[in-house]
Order: structure tokens, then sequence, then C-alpha cells
């Protein structure tokens, strides 16, 4: 959690951009348009996220419009996905009855806030997956939460690929199953990046080759679907967020991510700790109309488990090469083993 | 020899301190940094409590699988004997020698042992499920 950033001119000068924008943008006289409240909330190297508060005056009426700004850093385009692409994104899901933050406002023009941005709704609730595993107040959420998680994503899933607004998403090379292509750009990042020999890993690898599937269908992918990344309260799930990792592939691969041991923070449930594959997979196939191929699941749920253990090479890697000397990322090499232990799991036959 | 406290008293002052007074005192990100400072610190005191075991546990097992060949005393030179043979182990593997019979399951027993062993390290037994 970081901490807000206390106001000052420069920010100042920000919320008076946002707010020249949009009454630019709704044809509106500037004195019509008003943000406040506007603070940082958090976001790594390669995004940044506000909170901003926009007063709209129109017709003799006031719009007070709670709303996030989601911008890359100024100077350079950031690594965490393109901003038009994610605002595209958001547009047909919100259309598709997903529930997501309204995309409003936005630009790629860099001259407005320093870099690419926009706006969209501000959503209440929680994210942190220990409050939603923990907390009492939750336990309603929980319960029906697995079988929430993939009604959505039956939606998701279910969105056209035609659309307009889908047309930046990154599609899969011609000819080769996603789980194939997906697990050699993977297992080739963990030689690049890995200062030391993973038998397991190479086991795995050769494992999960053995068993990536040709997907019935391919669909809009999240990318990054679990707890910690949807905002929930007490009566279920409000919003699925970050969308960077959005790209056209099997639709299983969200199952089995949302399976991945990684995202069950301790619990002994394996669907994001709140529920069981069954539940999830039974739900899934209810609103969607279509089979999930559980051989399928169990490939993309030990996939994910490769992919975590990549991060992890990755991060520490990042440490090791002088390049960000954080104590955060100096200890996250040792979780390796975490992902190593879940990989073999499966290579016993255990999962 | 050094002098009394040694590495593993010294490395639970440093704790001590991390977790008694430097977290409280902070806020925000550098709060958390010194709680995963403090973590940091308990991973190294156990991988001093274990190295030796776990690096000639690792060697047995490396052995037995490639064959005998002389453990050289010396921790660094240990660490890099292990390197090597595990870079051989991987070059086994992509060679197809363990995707069936009985080297694969002599294989998996010992690389469950190995990750056991640095799971024992990195993280303490109430997190391990």
């Amino acid at each position: 959690m970081s901490a807000p950033q206390a106001g000052g001119s420069a920010s100042d000068a920000m919320a008076a951009a946002l707010a020249a924008f949009v009454a630019r943008e709704e044809g509106l006289a500037p004195e019509r348009v008003r943000a406040a409240n506007l603070r940082r909330l958090a976001g790594g190297a390669s995004r940044e996220i506000w909170s901003v508060d926009l007063a709209i005056e129109r017709d003799g009426r006031v719009d007070a419009l709670p709303l996030v700004v989601r911008k890359d850093p100024a100077g350079r385009v950031g690594d965490g996905g393109d901003r038009g692409v994610e605002r595209g994104v958001l547009r047909a899901a919100f259309a598709g009855g997903v529930p997501v933050p309204r995309p409003r406002w936005g630009t790629s023009d860099a001259s407005v806030l320093g870099a690419p941005f926009f706006l969209m709704d501000r959503v209440e609730g929680e994210t942190l997956p220990q409050r939603l595993l923990r907390e009492e107040r939750y336990a309603a959420t929980r319960a029906g939460m697995a079988a929430e998680l993939g009604a959505i994503l039956a939606k998701i899933h279910a969105l056209d690929l035609a659309s307009p607004d889908l047309a930046g998403v990154a599609r899969p090379p011609a000819g080769v199953a996603p789980a194939r292509a997906e697990l050699a750009k993977t297992a080739q990042a963990i030689r690049d990046l890995a200062v030391e020999p993973h038998p397991v890993l190479e086991l795995a690898e050769r494992w999960l080759a053995q068993r990536a599937p040709e997907p019935p269908r391919i669909a809009l992918v999240h990318g990054d679907y679990r707890v910690g990344n949807a905002i929930f309260d007490e009566r279920g799930v409000r919003a699925i967020l970050d969308w960077e990792l959005v790209h056209v592939g099997d639709p299983i691969e969200d199952l089995g991510w949302l399976c991945t041991r990684a995202w069950r923070f301790g619990s002994p449930l394996p669907a994001g700790g709140v529920g069981t594959r069954e539940q999830l997979a039974l739900a899934y196939e209810q609103a969607s109309g279509t089979k999930v191929d559980r051989e399928a699941l169990r490939f993309w749920e030990a996939f994910g488990s490769f992919k975590v253990a990549l991060v992890f090479v990755m991060q520490s890697r990042v440490y090791l090469d002088g390049r960000v000397r954080s104590i955060e990322l100096a200890s996250l090499g040792r979780r390796t083993v975490e992902a190593e232990d879940a990989l073999l799991r499966f290579l016993r036959g255990e999962e | 020899m050094n002098d009394r406290p040694n590495a593993t008293e010294l490395l639970a002052a440093v704790e001590r301190f991390l977790e008694e007074t430097a977290v409280p005192a902070l806020d925000g990100p550098a709060k958390y940094h010194a709680r995963v400072a403090a973590n940091v610190v308990r991973i190294v005191a156990r991988e001093l409590a274990t190295e030796d075991a776990h690096g000639a546990r690792e060697w047995e097992g490396l052995a037995a699988l490639l064959g005998d060949a002389p453990k050289p005393a010396a921790r660094d030179a240990l660490h890099a004997a292990i390197h090597a043979r595990n870079e051989e182990l991987v070059r086994r593997i992509r060679a197809g020698d363990a995707d069936a019979g009985p080297w694969r399951d002599a294989l998996l027993a010992h690389l469950s042992r190995v990750v056991a062993d640095k799971l024992d390290v990195a993280k303490p037994p109430r997190e391990k499920r």
C-alpha cells in the first residue's frame, strides 16, 4: 500500500488540466467542469492510478462523478499495456454486461497530462485477498464468489472479438495452439533470465508440452483473472480490474490462472481461495453454455505456476543485475521454490 | 574464530531491532519494507542453520542419479559442483531421459526432497501448505 501523495502545485495543475480536458470533450465552457481531491492511489513504475472527483455543471444541474485516472508515467509509454487498448476493452466489457468500472474520457495525446490516460468510474469496495479470506463480514461473498467469478468469466469470453473496441488486443500466432505459444514463450523467458539451473522447471515444461490443449474456441482472455484483481463488498463482486494482460487465447487459461496455487493466499480452496474447481467450472458451463475440458483446466492451472516461477525469476534478476535495489525484489527469488513445489504436485500426479 | 556473538546471534539482534523498533516507528512503504527485511533476516538465519545438511543431501541425491564424484570439502566449491551437476541434470531431462521409467521416479523423489529443504529455508513451517 502506498500512501496518498500530499497535494501540491503539480497535482493542482494536473487537476486543472483534467477539468479542462473533460470540458473540451463535452463541449462545455471551461468553468463548467471542476476537479477536486486528486490523489495518487497506487501503481508501479509502469503506470499511475489517481483518484479524482469531477463536478460537471450542465443545464442548471451539477453531476458529481467519483473517478479514477489510469495514466502512463510522464515522458514514456508504459510497459504495462496500452491505455488506449485498455479503454477499448473496458468499453466492450461494460457494454457486454461485465462488471467493470465504466470507462469515460481519455486520450493518447501526451500533451494533456504528459502521457496517455483515461478516466473511469471509481467503484467502492475492497480488493485485498487477505480481507476477503479472513473477515467475517465477507462470509457471504466468499461462499458465492467461485460461482460468481465463473459466471462473470463466461460474459468476458462471450465478447465479440470482431468489435472495433477490441481491434488492438494481442492475437495468438497463427497455426499454433495458444497453450503451445504461451508455453514456448514462458519457457524461453525462464531460460534467458534464470541464473541457476532449474531441473523442476525443465521437467514441468516437458509435462506441460505433452498436455497442451487444442482449444475448441478462442476468446478474449483477461490474462490476470484472480482474487486481488476484483473489487468486492459484502454483496459480492463489484468490478473486475487490471486488464493490462488482456489477449486473445484459450478461454480456459483464465479459469486455470484463478486456480493457480499462488492465488489461494494460503486457503485450502483451489478456486481463488474461495471455492472448488467444480463450483467454478459448473458456474462457467451454466453461464456460457460450453463445456470446460477438465484436462485443459488442469494444464492451465499447472501452467499458471510455471508462469509464477517466471515472475519470481524475473523479479530477482532485476535485483541481481542491480537495476532496482529494493529489499522486496531481493526477497522474491526465494519464492521461486513455492512455484516449483506447486509444479511437483502435478508431476507426482497428486493434482 | 570470531568472538561471540556469532553470526546467528547477531542476526537475531538485527531481526529484533527490525520487528520491535523499526516496524513500529515507520509508516507506509518503509514499514512494509522493514517487515520484508525482518523476514529476509529469518531466511538467512534458517539457511545458516541448515546449509551444510541440505548441501550434503542434495549432493548425495545428485550422486545417486548421475554417478559418484568426489565431494568438494569447501562450501563454495560444493556450491559450484552442485550447480554443475544440476546443469547436467537439466541436459539429461532435455534429452528425454526423465520422460518415463525408474530414473524419472528417482529424479522426482530427489527433486521433492530438495524443494522441501528449500521451502524449509524460504518459509517458516506455519506458512507452508
